[in-house]
């Protein structure tokens, strides 16, 4: 389906990453978000407010961010498509409500512009501290989809597809902006209308009465009914049958958790992204995500003007964690070098998915700036003359 | 035109316009002369009258790192910004001052090349103390001669409330012809004696 163009302003524009994801998000064909606005995530908001009226939407500030993460999936369950924005502080309050979403396959989009922690901590500067609390932050078993852009075009680029694979495997999905490229301006390019793609929501074909709300068709991702047309559904957080009804037995349970964990891991090559350069040949590979795989890249060239041997790949897709393809690299390569804005957390799921074939530096970082590409290029070095494994 | 890497850092205070100057900036680079430009921004939780940076990198080629480290041009607009980024700026590089606001201390290295316009006093004479920041960008265009004058002005038009476009462009051409007197080391005809102080709204 292609996007409507009443909310895609098709233009080049020198725009910040914050507008840049409000105007994916409108391009997506969200008409609904719910916030409680929080620096460096307002802009988004600001914006959206702004221009959702002129499109037939609607923004409403809610008292906390407890209210937003559950209103905007009112609005799902009502047929809008809708996101929420935050920062670190405000992740930790819809934590409750990301896990509601993921056990009621509510499709919808986290944007969280992750700021210094923790709690308060650095209102204005950026961090990548929210990674592993993206993933796991939430109790229970349960998968979500996490992208990270680097730049205020993946912002525009990425929101779309943030808002895409929630409708195609009814996940929230988090946008793990940061600080940097939130308030970073640059060219933007929005295409016109027809040259976006959106995917629509689930909506089934079948009839009232051969509807089951949680019922799937064998690619484990339930169809969802149009809302005022007359099916019975029922949702609730607690464990429930294909029905929708509370069954809080083993078997249901068992089922569907499995399920909602199954619904991405097995879809994990279709739903992540990469981006590679030089990994043929490489000793060392540089993994990194969002703003500091643009940071690191001046440091892999700086590297590779050394004579060493450097590839890159860049997580466009954080969660699922591309773990087949970092495990076949770590037959091939030396070592991992995972510089992130924060003490040590993609770099565990390196280390782990490397499973002692290649050895895995990271280069932490507390937050509050980006790295000096010249400790990421120390530990590079360090890492090329370090023995196979 | 060829664009080499260029670090630029514009400072001064909050409502000088001094994030709208590296949005035009950036924009004429990069939407209207067909390179790269990546603008970040530093700012106190004032409205204005705090102290205000913003940070542009222009390029031809894609920009990685997106801050400022070594800053090739310096805008400074405020004493106060030019004490905390003077010392930033590279040996060789150009330093542009708002002449009423700014003093340059006498331990700034002999080889930075500084110029001086009364960018506010300008704005002034044209009626809207408002459109400094486009005699800023004017000047700016002229002393630098990093970006085509033309690929300027179509970001100043592009950039402003359309019921300021005519007094901003004009604030524009006034700073240019500034700064190509400046250049040609004319004499610089605003009044020294003059102090006009700057005070915020």
């Amino acid at each position: 389906m292609k996007a409507d163009p009443k909310g895609v302003l098709t233009g080049i524009h020198f725009m910040d990453g914050d507008h840049a994801c409000c105007e994916g998000a409108l391009a997506a064909g969200s008409r609904f978000a719910s916030g409680y606005p929080i620096t460096p995530s307002t802009e988004v908001v600001e914006r959206f407010a702004a221009r959702v009226p002129t499109v037939g939407g609607a923004f409403i500030q809610m008292e906390d961010e407890l209210a937003a993460s559950i209103t905007l999936q009112g609005a799902v369950w009502a047929g809008a498509k809708a996101f929420t924005v935050t920062s670190g502080p405000g992740f930790s309050l819809m934590m409750e409500h990301i896990g509601y979403a993921a056990m009621t396959e509510t499709p919808c989009v986290f944007v969280d512009v992750q700021r210094g922690g923790p709690s308060t901590g650095l209102p204005t500067l950026p961090a990548q501290a929210d990674m592993m609390q993206a993933r796991w932050g939430s109790h229970g078993d349960y998968e979500i989809i996490a992208l990270c852009p680097n730049s205020p075009q993946e912002c525009f680029d990425l929101t779309i597809t943030a808002f895409n694979l929630a409708e195609e495997y009814r996940v929230p999905v988090m946008f793990m902006m940061d600080e940097c490229v939130g308030h970073m301006t640059e060219k933007v390019v929005i295409p016109p209308a027809e040259q976006i793609e959106v995917v629509p929501r689930r909506h089934t074909k079948k009839s009232v009465e051969d509807y089951l709300p949680y019922g799937t068709n064998g690619d484990l991702v339930p169809e969802m009914a149009h809302a005022g047309d007359g099916y019975n559904f029922h949702v609730t957080g607690l464990t429930h049958d294909e029905r929708g009804y509370p069954d809080m037995t083993l078997p249901t349970q068992d089922k569907l958790v499995r399920r909602l964990q199954n619904k991405i891991l097995n879809a994990v090559d279709r739903i992540t992204m990469t981006e590679e350069e030089q990994i043929d040949g490489a000793d060392v590979v540089v993994i990194s995500y969002g703003i500091t795989s643009r940071v690191a890249q001046r440091a892999i060239e700086a590297a590779r003007k050394k004579g060493l041997r450097v590839g890159k790949l860049r997580l466009i897709t954080a969660w699922p964690f591309p773990e087949k393809k970092i495990r076949e690299l770590a037959a091939k390569v030396k070592a991992f070098v995972v510089p992130e804005l924060n003490l040590g957390q993609m770099v565990r799921e390196v280390e782990r998915a490397a499973a002692g074939q290649a050895k895995t530096f990271a280069v932490s970082h507390a937050g509050g700036g980006v790295h000096n590409p010249e400790d990421i290029l120390k530990v590079i070095v360090e890492a090329s003359r370090c023995r196979t494994v | 035109m060829r664009l080499q890497l260029t670090e630029i850092r514009i400072a001064g205070f909050g409502g000088q316009g001094v994030i709208l100057s590296a949005i035009v900036l950036g924009k004429a680079a990069s939407i209207f002369q067909g390179a790269f430009a990546t603008m970040t921004q530093n700012f106190g939780p004032e409205a204005r009258g705090g102290a205000c940076s913003a940070q542009l990198v222009l390029s031809d080629s894609p920009i990685l790192y997106p801050y400022v480290t070594h800053p090739d041009i310096m805008v400074i607009m405020s004493q106060e910004a030019y004490v905390r980024f003077a010392p930033e700026l590279k040996d060789g590089g150009i330093m542009i001052i708002e002449q009423d606001l700014v003093r340059v201390s006498s331990d700034l290295s002999k080889e930075i090349q500084v110029y001086s316009v009364p960018a506010t006093r300008i704005a002034e004479e044209l009626g809207k103390r408002m459109v400094l920041n486009s005699v800023m960008v004017g000047f700016f265009t002229a002393v630098t001669k990093l970006l085509d004058a033309d690929a300027v002005r179509k970001a100043v038009a592009d950039s402003v409330p359309s019921s300021f476009r005519e007094v901003n462009l004009k604030a524009f051409e006034k700073g240019l012809e500034y700064g190509i007197a400046a250049l040609t080391n004319a004499p610089i005809s605003a009044d020294a004696e003059l102090e006009t102080q700057y005070s915020p709204e």
